[in-house]
């Protein structure tokens, strides 16, 4: 494998191009930054909730949005702008291009997130109980998160409007059945085996561990799935766009 | 060793098979044109050999580098100007540059230094600093080639780069692709542009519907056609071959509902084809003479197959 320096820089510059280019799309800021706040004010201020409880869901709803939020914009956008085909032309393969997507996304993620963290620290107090599970929670989060964004962005379309509404039908309604608004212990039924079938759900598990020690499942099963999770949501972004590809451009 | 070296290609889309059965030999150093009507397969080509679509069946080697199995090494060797995609519009001529250099690993230095070159030599010293969005056609398409030279590649290729561009952007293009050919690049052009394959290459090669019918150097495949005229003429009602192998008649070739018969000496296949006819009984429905250039050699080719 003489090629994997070649490949690693190729991700890296995808990445680059990616950060320098599409954090400040709308779609980007809309979905990825100003939605969760919206959520956040519309379900946890004036409820009379104390807050500090629900602080690892929504910061883990926080990084769902972001880490999320770059991956399912990029190559429609690039398909759509006639820039994917050149991209493809440089050194670099479509899973450099994935792979570099995902990275933009995680980036993205954790970035804002660890500063919503922080910002927060001045008004509430947010304790970490564990501080190995609190930074396997944020990696292995955006991850799973961004990951999910790479395979979003797989629908053979080159517009970016209809990737962003087919993208928001998916993510939408995972936050209402991941245990965010209503803690997994409340939950019963199908609600439950719902919650047990979305992935957000083991993150936001993950960080109820790590950041107030009340966990549902086990920190090595939520970090297994998350893994697992990203794996093959990988496989699946390049099996398609591979697919995608062999029709034509 | 060849630069660029494609064997038995073949790519089917839903509807039709976009290149079927495709081989080229391009020697280094070369300029190689691919020359082909509308839909002829010349994009389908270029995208395979340069490794952005894998094609159903055959192979393709860069400077012997299987771009199969070593896609990135391969990509390392050659610059691509495709026909349709092009560099970032909300980034900066220099911007884009630094990317492309980066994707080549070039070191900072050493990218400055020919970024600065290059944009001079391209004419855009004064934008380098605007986004690409505000170009004109022209002057984006000057940005996608110096993206593509930036690593001096020794394999260039250009997919119709001069079409649609104004009189003095096109012009560019061409020395560009004449100065990296004499620093040694090897280039593969694909045009519907007959002067332009006739002045820049050395080998053309006709493409048509998918499958290439003819290969040679501009000078030869005019002096076949040069030397040859050709006549052409319909019947009343089916004929054979035999009626057309007569006095003077080099080559025949059924094209439509028409045959093209070859010949150095028209007049004599004129007497000869009505001689016939009438001790035959045959009717001629139409009969017409043609003095050919290559753009009449292109034609000719590409419409009878
Ligand atoms: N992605 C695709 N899907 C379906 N058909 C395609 C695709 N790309 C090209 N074709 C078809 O393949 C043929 C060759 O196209 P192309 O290679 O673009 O020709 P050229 O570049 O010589 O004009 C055309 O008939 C075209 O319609
Ligand atoms: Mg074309």
């Amino acid at each position: 494998m003489m090629e994997v320096p070649l490949f690693l820089r190729g991700i890296i510059v995808i990445t680059g191009k990616n950060m320098r280019l599409y954090y400040t799309k709308p779609p980007v800021l809309m979905f990825g930054l100003l939605f969760p706040l919206f959520m956040f004010f519309a379900f946890f201020v004036g409820r009379h909730l104390d807050l500090s409880t629900f602080f690892p869901a929504f910061l883990a709803m926080m990084l769902f949005f972001t880490a999320s939020s770059v991956g399912p914009l990029i190559t429609p956008w690039e398909k759509r702008e006639k820039t994917y085909e050149r991209l493809l032309s440089y050194p670099v393969t479509q899973d450099s291009i994935i792979l570099g997507d995902v990275a933009a996304g995680a980036v993205f993620g954790i970035g804002i997130s660890v500063l919503v963290w922080i910002a927060s620290n001045f008004f509430i107090v947010v304790g970490v109980t564990n501080w190995v599970l609190f930074s396997l929670a944020f990696l292995l989060g955006t991850l799973s998160c961004a990951t999910l964004g790479a395979l979003l962005a797989s629908p053979a379309s080159d517009s970016p409007p209809n990737v962003m509404i087919f993208s928001n039908l998916i993510r939408f309604p995972l936050i209402f059945i991941s245990g965010i608004f209503v803690p997994l212990q409340q939950m019963q039924g199908w609600g439950l085996t719902l919650a047990y079938c979305s992935p957000l759900t083991y993150m936001v598990d993950l960080f109820n561990a790590a950041m107030s020690g009340r966990s549902v499942f086990s920190p090595l099963t939520d970090c297994s799935v998350l893994i697992v999770v990203s794996v093959g949501f990988i496989v699946a972004a390049r099996f398609i766009q591979k697919r995608n590809m062999m029709k034509g451009m | 060793m060849d630069a660029i070296r494609a064997e038995h290609l073949k790519k089917a889309f839903a509807t039709v098979t976009a290149v079927n059965d495709v081989s080229i030999a391009v020697k280094e150093g070369e300029i190689f044109g691919f020359l082909g009507p509308n839909g002829a397969g010349k994009t389908t080509t270029i995208r395979l050999v340069t490794g952005v679509l894998t094609p159903d069946t055959g192979t393709v080697h860069i400077n012997g580098i299987d771009i199969h199995r070593h896609p990135l090494d391969a990509k390392m060797q050659m610059g691509v100007i495709p026909e349709s995609s092009t560099v970032y519009g909300d980034m900066t001529a220099e911007q884009n540059l630094h990317m492309s250099g980066k994707m080549y690993g070039m070191p900072r230095a050493l990218r400055d230094e020919r970024i600065d070159e290059i944009l001079l030599r391209m004419g855009l010293s004064e934008k380098r600093h605007t986004l690409v969005r505000t170009f004109s056609k022209g002057m984006k398409q000057r940005v996608n080639i110096a993206c593509a030279i930036i690593h001096r590649p020794r394999v260039l290729f250009l997919d119709e780069p001069t079409s649609g561009l104004d009189v003095q952007s096109r012009r560019l293009v061409i020395e560009t692709i004449q100065d990296m050919n004499e620093q040694g690049s090897t280039i593969f052009l694909t045009t519907h542009n007959i002067e332009e394959a006739n002045t820049l290459c050395q080998t053309v090669c006709i493409i048509n519907k998918g499958k290439i019918v003819a290969q040679d150097s501009p000078e030869r495949l005019k002096k076949m056609f040069d030397t040859t005229q050709s006549v052409e003429v319909s019947f009343d009602r089916p004929v054979g071959r035999d009626l057309l192998s007569g006095e003077g008649i080099l080559r025949a070739e059924p094209c439509g509902d028409k045959w093209r018969l070859y010949t150095d000496n028209p007049d004599q296949v004129l007497k000869y084809l009505i001689g016939r006819a009438e001790r035959e009984s045959i009717g001629i429905t139409s009969l017409a003479t043609s003095g050919p250039s290559l753009e009449e050699a292109f034609i000719q080719i590409t419409e009878c197959t």
